[in-house]
């Protein structure tokens, strides 16, 4: 068997069963973005509404308290810089 | 009729309890800007790990689970598009069963996602069956207007005047004919405890919604309106505020039916014109002034019905007593 297929039929769990919960998280959507979400550290409130609003579930709070979103997964959508009450995230271009 | 649902098991959700713990993982393929996901993770963030789900077929199974991956860290069950209530009261049943001969301790929540299509369309027959039976588990409709998944076929659901790729607007057409289909007033007609309308936009309004529907005793129906900007056509940017819009232009009123009685949870006093929430995206964008006016009346009339239905199921207030002469 190749090894660029993904599975023999043999070793398909009973009912094509997906046996590792959540391993979608091992692709990278990151690869998606045109746009990139900066944080301006100065204007955040720290009101979670990026992360509550995120439909990607990448923002998490980090040691500082500050909402950072996962640059692997962000698909840079936007959503979190237009819901932002305090206009502390824009959008620029990836790789700028 | 009236009746008194139990609601005793409800845990209400404020600012500072907000359930965080995603079920959801990242990686999954939704569009960029998809709302339809991110109700759907709000869903089930509210109601926690204890939870299958069933899933119809639509954009949201196909985004979580291409094979071998799957996005869900809870048990779920794929099933077909017309089915999922279906499958979910067999579960159900199934859960019961367990019970009864003391194989199960605590009996898990029975969650099934369904799309427009899947519940409107084509799962319309499975779903009153399973809300007839009342079977305890909730029905989720993720509303985005259209079969977005196979191409942007017009549903039942899509609304009057929405360009969709079945419904073309030209000279001879205005886009879709025929007005939208009211599903939570025909999953409240079955006479079930619970049936809410919600938005992610209101995302506390939709946590607290969630956690009712699961704790009320039998079936319970959420009809979760979602923006899809690969179908309307909008900015991916702009998906929560049009989910917002919609409540604020009355074209999509947020309420809940608890054992009969309507409650608007979310009262528009000022209402925007439907033009603001219409402006945002591609899909309107070929209507006349005529059009948008019969549109906003017809908005109008429907949020009038809602409000008097509202009035009509409040609880009789208790009587006050005759003053005494004298």
């Amino acid at each position: 068997m190749s090894k660029q297929a993904i599975m023999a039929w043999e070793d398909l769990a009973l009912g094509t069963a997906i046996l590792s919960p959540g391993n979608a998280k091992e692709l990278r959507t990151g690869d998606w973005r045109s746009l990139k979400p900066k944080l301006d550290e100065e204007k955040c409130i720290k009101c979670s509404l990026c992360a509550m609003y995120c439909p990607e579930f990448c923002i998490s709070v980090d040691a500082e308290g500050f909402y950072r979103p996962d640059f692997y997964y962000c698909k840079g959508c936007g959503v979190c810089a237009n819901e932002c009450p305090k206009d502390a995230i824009t959008m620029g271009k990836e790789g700028e | 009729m009236l009746r008194d649902v139990d609601l005793s098991g409800y845990e209400k959700v404020t600012a500072k309890n907000i359930p965080w713990e995603k079920f959801i993982t990242s990686g999954h393929r939704a569009c960029q800007g998809c709302a339809e996901v991110l109700a759907m993770g709000m869903v089930m963030k509210a109601a926690g790990p204890e939870t299958i789900v069933c899933n119809a077929t639509g954009c949201m199974e196909i985004i979580t689970s291409p094979f071998p991956q799957s996005a869900w860290t809870v048990p779920w069950l794929h099933v077909a598009f017309e089915n999922a209530a279906a499958v979910a009261s067999g579960v159900e049943s199934a859960t019961r069963a367990l019970e009864r001969k003391g194989k199960l301790k605590k009996r898990p929540k029975i969650i099934a996602f369904a799309g427009d299509g899947g519940t409107a369309d084509i799962g319309l027959q499975a779903l009153s069956g399973a809300l007839e039976r009342g079977h305890d588990f909730v029905y989720v409709c993720l509303d985005n207007e259209a079969y977005m998944n196979t191409g942007i076929q017009r549903s039942s659901s899509t609304p009057y005047g929405a360009m969709t790729t079945t419904s073309p607007p030209g000279k001879k057409s205005i886009g879709q004919r025929t007005w939208k289909k009211n599903m939570a007033m025909i999953a409240a007609a079955h006479e079930i405890p619970y049936v809410a309308t919600a938005s992610p936009a209101y995302h506390l309004d939709l946590f607290n919604k969630v956690k009712k529907a699961l704790a009320v005793e039998g079936p319970a129906y959420l009809h979760i309106f979602a923006t899809c900007p690969t179908g309307w056509r909008s900015d991916p940017a702009k998906s929560v505020e049009l989910c917002r819009l919609a409540v604020q232009s009355k074209v999509f009123p947020l309420y809940e039916v608890v054992g009969g009685q309507y409650i608007i949870t979310q009262k528009v006093k000022k209402p925007k014109p439907v033009t603001d929430y219409f402006k945002l995206q591609r899909r309107f964008r070929h209507l006349t002034p005529d059009a948008v006016e019969y549109i906003q009346s017809r908005v109008d009339e429907e949020y009038a019905r809602l409000e008097a239905f509202e009035k009509a199921t409040a609880p009789l207030e208790e009587v006050a007593e005759p003053p005494t002469e004298g």
